[in-house]
This record gives C-alpha cells, structure tokens and sequence, in this order.
C-alpha cells in the first residue's frame, strides 16, 4: 500500500513536471529542432535579452502588476474593514458582488469588461476626446479580479481579531483613523501582504483578461507569448520560460524558508502557508 | 462610520464589475445600432454543436481530474506534516508558470515528429497521431487544471476527523466500508469544489483547443472571434457570453444543491 501509493505519486510530478522539464531542456539546444537535441548552447538567452519586444512586454508587466497589485490591495483592505462592520444583511449582499469575477470564466469577465471600454471609447469619441484600449484600461482590468482575492485574505483576519482592541483604542483617546492604524492595521498585516502578493503574482500571469482590455501599447508578456506561440516558434520561448521558472522556484523558497523560520520562532502560534 | 471604508470598493465593483455584467446583456439584446432585437440570441443556436462540444470535452477532463486527483489528495493527506507542505509546494508550482507555455510544452511532446514518437520509433513502434485531437485538447484540460481538483479536495480530507475512521473499523467496518461510508461522504465538500473550480475554466477555455486541438473551435474560440478577433460582431460575442455565463450558473446550482444534501447525508 505505502509502495502503491509512493509510485502513483512519483507517476503524478513525472506527469506534472515532464512538460517543464522538457521546456527547460530545449532551452539549451544548439539547433531548432524540438525533438532531437542537437548540443548545448546559451545563445536563445542572448537572444531574449536582445529582444525589444519581450523586453519592452516584460517592463509593462512589471507595471501593471505592482500598480493593480497595490491599488487592489488598499480597496481591499479598506472594503474588509468597511464590510466588517457591516450587519449580516449587507455583509451578504457584498460577498456576493465579491464572488461575482472569482466564479464567473475569466472570458466572460474580459468580454464584459472588454464591451464596457469598447461603450466608453466610442462615448468619449463622440465627445471629440481620443481614446483607446491602453494601460489604463488593462490596469483597471486587473485591479477588478485582484479586489476580490485581497478582501477574502484580509477579511478573515478581522474577523479572528478582538473586537474590543478597537474600542479600547478609542477609549484611549485614539481618533477612529489612528485606532485603525495603531490597532486594526498591524493585527491583520500578515493578511495584507498576502492578499498583495497574491495578486500581484495573478496580475502578473494573467492571459485571458488582458488579451480582451490591452491594446496595442499594453502587451504584456503573457500577451507576447501567446503571439510567439502563434508564428513560427523560436526556442527563446523555451529560454523565457526556462527563466521564468527559475524565478518562481526561487521566490517560492524564499517565500517557504521565511515561513518555516517563523513557525520555529514562534511554535505555538500557527501560520497559514501562502501556498495552501 | 467604519463602514465609509467600503466605499470605493463599492464603486469599484458597481463601475468594474455590475455595470460591465449589465453591458453583456444589453449587447446580447440588441443590434449594431441599438435597437432591442432577439436575434444575437437565436443566432448563438446554429453554435449549439460548439457549445455541447465544450460542454463534453470540459465534462470528460472534469472526470480525469477527479479520477486522478482524488487519490493524490488521499495520498497528501496521509502523509507526514512536513512532507504534505512539500507535496503542496509540488502540486502547485506548476501552475506557477505561465498556462500558454505549459500548453506550448505538450505541443513540443506530442507532434507527429515531437518527442513521444521520437521515442516510439526508438523502441521500434508505429507513430501515433495526438496533435490536433480531442484527446489532445482533454490532456491539455487536465494537465493545467488537476491541481484545482487536488488542492480543494485535499484541504478537506486534512481536516478529516481520524477518530472517524478508527470507529468505523473498531466497529467492523472493512477497508472499503470506511471509504465508502465515511471517507467519501465527508470529502464531498472538497470534490464539489473541485469540480467547479475545473470545469468552469476547463468548458470555457480559448486557447487550449487551439494549440492542441487544431481547428477545433470551442465556446471560448467562438466568443474570441467575435469580441477580438475576425467576426467583429460584439452583439453575438456577448450574446454567447450570456449563454455561457448561465450554463455555468446552473452547473454552480446543481453543484451546491447536491453538496448540500451530500453533506445532510453525511452529518446523519
């Protein structure tokens, strides 16, 4: 039984992993071929780093996920504060607006958003104002599917945390704005930063969304792959994501370590993993 | 007075999130010009093949995943902490990576002259044709969505009670006996979510079916083309979005209401 189940999942990574792994191999291969490896070489990673397309795509990446992560991150902070303290009635109405983009096919939240631009554009125009799909429109497409995973992060935490902290504070002749600083602010932390890096790493890999809100001046890197994926394929694709993986792989362990140096530091107290 | 906090996100999410749902329904009823027609929605029929298509296909790799899925949360569950942290990590660093270049990595693999023939011909085996098939496009579904079917149900077998299990079997219960009466009723919750969480993405995804399956067109593909790509007809695109919305909608509902009554079972 301990054996069957050791080898269904060694079965299971090879099968979630060969495809990575193959990737990662190709990278290095001298010629074009995708079947045969030919020698190895680090000529496709000169190329990317030539590449004005992928670097440029790569910046607005960047951007767009540190803006729309952090913008995200304070309407959501903000609306988890707000909506605690809101009766049962409202609090249910507003998980419910709040589940709207996370149940709904990502295509369909692109199309809707798409239509709404397209609506407003052709408004504008009419108003002799020139306007089109650009980074604004792509940012506030990713501050819309990142709000919602903010406010589930940062929601429990307020609701874990004593509710008289805040009172007292008052008490204490704090002003509302400086209790929920002093108060509120620092005991729903770890919440915060994860609901930011939760949506910074979405914004940062999202396809579907953006290819219907971008234009032109706005491609993101996964907007640049799917391009290179339709023309004739170089292996600087393999190289990219190659990198790519490396990177995730190292902010992850980075990510773990600090976890498991906390959890050893303070044993008793329990710490959700950002992963899980 | 806290509650003013909330005021931005709720402008927000009327602007961003409602007004552009309210959009998809006022193009889906009317023409190019504005006026109230039924037409968009009569002509997404002739699109039924497609749409039942997606529906199979997205079913089927629902069904792969949960197989599949199942026993590698049972697995995690069971394991050591620190080894459950680790296959959690594993599980999920996948998904880490961009879904366009893991997609990329399957075509790499099963082209006619890509590396699992190659390594067919080697052991001296016929070539097989798997780019450009459903099958193909079902793989592609289930390699980019089993971990949503294995975290979910994971997290909810961690949680599962042991002394459960231990009084099913000190009260006679064989090894399939305590799955079938205890194990599997208190994972359902999990397996619920897991369905959602890969058939909704799975039935309505556009790209997928267009590096792995060839020509095929699936409800995403036809939505494309009208929204971005070469039709142009956003009335029809948000004509099918409508569609598709509401086939997920009541997949949700049927989902809930069988978790609901599967869990009731459960309790009693």
């Amino acid at each position: 039984m301990k054996l069957l189940s050791r080898i269904y999942t060694v079965l299971m990574f090879v099968f979630l992993y060969a495809p990575i792994v193959v990737l990662i191999v190709f990278s290095f291969n001298e010629s074009k071929s995708r079947s045969m490896f030919t020698g190895f070489t680090l000529k496709w990673y000169a190329e990317l780093f030539r590449d004005d397309v992928i670097l440029n795509a790569l910046a607005n990446t960047a951007i767009v996920a540190v803006i729309s992560a952090l913008l995200a991150t304070v309407i959501g902070t903000a609306a988890a504060v707000g909506i605690h303290a809101m009766n049962n009635k409202l609090k249910n109405v507003m998980m419910t607006i709040n589940n709207i983009p996370m149940v709904n096919p990502e295509i369909v939240t692109g199309v809707s958003l798409s239509l709404l631009f397209v609506f407003g554009i052709q408004l504008l125009q009419k108003l002799g104002v020139d306007a089109s799909l650009n980074m604004v429109t792509l940012v506030i497409a990713h501050v819309t599917f990142n709000i919602p995973y903010v406010l589930l992060s940062v929601y429990p935490k307020l609701r874990q945390m004593n509710p008289h902290s805040y009172e007292a504070a008052l008490d204490l002749g704090c002003t509302p704005l400086q209790a929920v600083y002093k108060v509120i602010l620092p005991e729903i932390m770890p919440g915060v930063i994860t609901g930011c890096i939760m949506a910074f790493t979405l914004s940062l890999d999202d396809f579907v969304i953006s290819y219907f809100t971008s234009g032109p001046t706005s491609q993101t890197l996964p907007l640049v792959i799917y391009a290179m994926t339709k023309k004739r394929i170089s292996p600087k694709i393999n190289a990219l994501s190659a990198l790519l993986f490396a990177t995730v792989l190292i902010l992850l362990l980075i990510v773990n370590i600090r976890q498991m140096r906390d959890s050893s530091k303070n044993e008793p107290k329990k710490e959700r993993s950002f992963a899980s | 007075m806290k509650k003013r906090a909330a005021l931005p996100y709720i402008v927000w999410m009327l602007v961003f999130t409602i007004v552009p749902m309210i959009m998809v329904v006022y193009f889906a009823f009317t023409t190019k010009e504005g006026a109230f027609t039924l037409e968009n929605l009569i002509q997404v029929k002739e699109y039924a093949g497609t749409f039942w298509e997606s529906i199979e296909l997205g079913a089927v790799s629902t069904l792969i995943c949960l197989l599949f899925g199942y026993p590698m949360a049972a697995i995690m569950a069971r394991s050591k902490a620190h080894v459950q942290r680790t296959l959690v990590l594993l599980c999920m660093m996948p998904m880490w990576m961009n879904f366009l270049l893991r997609t990329y990595a399957w075509m790499t693999i099963l082209e006619n002259n890509g590396l699992f023939n190659s390594f067919l011909q080697l052991i001296g085996l016929p070539k097989l044709q798997m780019i450009n098939t459903s099958g193909a496009i079902v793989l592609g579904m289930v390699y980019n969505f089993l971990p949503f079917m294995i975290i979910p149900i994971y997290t909810v077998m961690v949680k599962l009670d042991t002394r459960l299990v231990e009084a099913a079997q000190d009260l006679g219960c064989n090894w399939l006996g305590v799955f079938r009466r205890v194990i599997l009723p208190l994972s359902v919750p999990g397996i619920i979510s897991g369905i959602t969480m890969v058939f909704v993405p799975a039935a309505s995804t556009f790209i997928i079916s267009k590096l792995l399956g060839g020509g095929t067109m699936l409800i995403g593909d036809i939505i494309e083309l009208q929204i971005t790509g070469g039709a142009n007809n956003l009335n029809l695109g948000a004509a099918m979005s409508l569609v598709l919305m509401i086939i997920v909608l009541i997949t949700m509902m049927v989902m809930n209401v069988f978790g609901d009554r599967e869990s009731e079972v459960a309790l009693v």
